[in-house]
């Protein structure tokens, strides 16, 4: 079976978020772009998918030029071919992106992927709807939020946390789905794989951008992030302020105590 | 704009969920200017769910009732919605943005071809279909003012915003009607008292909606529980490990800490991106989101995606080498210095103090 997997490219953040002057966006100059985390991992499934049973991944993503360093980047995991759909660098909303994808599918093929896989929400803008507009689009079946999928012909079951438990689907192909980390662990970019990605040619289409009805006026750091964390102290000389300040959280108190015997860890 | 305001609630056993208790407190204001909020229940719920609804300002519960849908149902539930809000007229929907709230709104926001506003801490009606926003990106660490233009506006509301941050997510400009988020919880400490109402029960309706067998293609069962004791989510203490603790045989003090402490082990991601600890213990923006008393982070440096997962925590303390760590800027109290040789030290005092072994 022939998966395509949807990515965003994202910038890579760490510590700190800084934003560009005019607070449009994320200041990227000294961090640079990675793919969203769900993302990772759904390019991880497909490969493990392909692996097992035969076919090909195809992934795919929309953004600028640059963004086919991130196709490289999941090409080197094991992914088989890369898309691009090149924008001019504007941002791209939810209705815009899978309306975008649902028109490169009907060009890539319509019938040549039964299965999509997207990440369940961007890192960045967190919008949780492309995948889920794309299967209107395509006139799919959609489940998301998976953290385990287990296919079997032409039938998928999928698993989600629920509370304390899970909820499980069961559902046809053509389908599609998104996937949350910890579905599985992605592997690290293997040399001949480096080198086979760098290789690869990159199919490039370019969609035309279209308003979304939701627009981004500006960005701003929340308030409150500069506080400084007072010390206690040193090493293990710090311990008896440690012992203080847990006690005045009241989690040596003997009912805390009474509490912390009864439960099953 | 007049119009009525839906706010799909979810429940949690018996109780409203804390996450619709968010979406209908940004509901109830958008409904100030609008009309009435109706609260939308799929399934039966009991009758303490009416008079709790009542008190938080719904104005109606409606029952969605269909011998068809049998447990949760993502385009079923959505399709319910859609008619619902046809049926009412309805201005704004409103769900918390969990794991159902934000599928069913993103399969309304198919269905009807609009646009869905994700994450939102703070919206209000600008007149012609115009609505100004704040809504989170980077699951919190960034706040975005933005204008949603849609006849319905479909938003999700931030289920697990820090209050002082919720607090500074106020619209940008002053010339709007407020429809912000109060700080913590004080939207819906009493919100009969803000309402003026007495706080009488939601009179209840029930609506049935007419619904295609392709709208119940997908539906989900339940599973038992995963076992396995606390839930993170949940838990009072959690004592967190990062790359500090050095590799998979670090654990074993900080398991010993949290068991004495009632609370739980959680992790950073590269703890998981490592296989040291599976993804289950994993706090931050793709991992679980936990909200305790008390959380001592251990040998995390504090990436802006594991703050996202512990904004709700109450007290953090950072235990950590480095003094200028991110996490410093996140904790109330800091000891520098390694876990390693801080942890098995604390343990054995609180062992001496509570003359447990």
């Amino acid at each position: 079976m022939d998966i395509l997997v949807c990515v965003k490219r994202v910038p890579m953040v760490g510590g700190k978020v800084v934003l560009t002057a005019d607070g449009q966006d994320v200041d990227t100059r000294m961090s640079g772009f990675t793919v969203s985390p769900h993302e990772e991992c759904a390019v991880e499934e497909a490969v493990q998918i392909s692996e097992r049973s035969g076919g090909t991944v195809t992934v795919l993503t929309l953004g600028p030029p640059e963004a086919a360093d991130q196709l490289r980047e999941m090409l080197a995991l094991g992914a088989h071919r890369g898309v691009l759909l090149e924008t001019d660098g504007r941002e791209w909303g939810p209705v815009a992106t899978s309306a975008a994808i649902a028109a490169a599918v009907g060009e890539l093929g319509p019938t040549s992927f039964p299965l999509v896989l997207v990440g369940n929400e961007a890192a960045d803008t967190g919008g949780y709807q492309v995948g889920i507009r794309l299967a209107h689009a395509l006139g799919r079946s959609c489940v998301t939020g998976i953290k385990r999928l287990d296919l079997a012909g032409e039938r998928l079951r999928a698993w989600r946390e629920h509370g304390a438990g899970q909820e499980e689907f069961e559902l046809g192909l053509p389908a599609v789905v998104g996937v949350k980390e910890g579905i599985n662990l992605p592997r690290y970019p293997s040399l001949p794989g480096r080198l086979r990605a760098k290789r690869a040619e990159i199919t490039v289409l370019k969609p035309v951008w279209q308003a979304d009805g939701l627009r981004k006026v500006s960005l701003r750091v929340p308030a409150g992030s500069s506080q400084r964390a007072q010390v206690l102290g040193r090493g293990v000389e710090a311990v008896p302020e440690l012992m203080r300040v847990l006690s005045e959280i009241g989690l040596l108190s003997p009912a805390s105590r009474a509490n912390a015997d009864g439960i099953v860890a | 704009m007049s119009g009525a305001v839906l706010c799909l609630v979810e429940l949690d056993g018996d109780e409203i969920a804390v996450a619709s208790q968010r979406a209908l407190a940004l509901a109830r204001l958008l409904a100030a200017d609008a009309g009435a909020l109706i609260a939308v229940v799929l399934g039966g719920c009991g009758d303490g769910v009416a008079a709790e609804l009542g008190r938080r300002g719904a104005d109606e519960l409606c029952l969605v009732s269909s011998d068809e849908i049998a447990g949760y149902a993502p385009v079923a539930w959505a399709r319910s919605l859609e008619q619902l809000a046809a049926e009412r007229a309805a201005v704004a929907v409103v769900a918390g943005a969990t794991d159902r709230g934000s599928e069913v709104l993103a399969h309304l926001g198919a269905l009807t071809g609009l646009p869905v506003a994700s994450n939102c801490v703070a919206a209000a009606s600008i007149g012609d279909g115009s609505w100004q926003l704040v809504r989170h990106r980077w699951a919190g660490s960034l706040l975005e003012d933005a204008i949603l233009e849609a006849p319905c506006a479909l938003l999700t509301v931030a289920a697990d915003a820090a209050p002082s941050e919720v607090a500074s997510g106020e619209l940008a400009s002053g010339e709007v009607a407020s429809g912000e988020l109060a700080a913590g919880d004080a939207a819906v400490a009493d919100p009969a008292a803000a309402r003026g109402a007495g706080g009488t029960a939601a009179p209840v309706v029930t609506f049935t909606p007419a619904l295609e067998p392709a709208d119940l293609t997908v539906c989900a069962s339940l599973s038992a529980d995963q076992g396995g004791g606390m839930s993170l989510a949940t838990a009072r203490v959690v004592v967190g490990g990062g790359r500090g603790v050095g590799g998979p045989d670090g654990f074993a003090a900080l398991e010993e800490l949290a068991g004495l402490l009632g609370g739980v082990v959680g992790v950073s991601r590269v703890v998981t991106s490592q296989g040291w600890r599976p993804h289950r213990q994993q706090v931050g923006q793709t991992g679980t989101k936990i909200a305790p008393e008390l959380y001592l982070a251990c040998g995390i440096s504090g990436a802006i995606q594991h703050l996202a997962g512990c904004q709700a925590a109450k007290h953090v303390v950072a235990v950590n080498t480095d003094a200028d760590a991110p996490i410093m800027s996140r904790a109330e109290y800091a000891v520098i210095g390694d876990l390693n040789e801080v942890i098995p030290a604390l343990v054995t005092a609180i062992k001496d103090a509570t003359g447990r072994s």
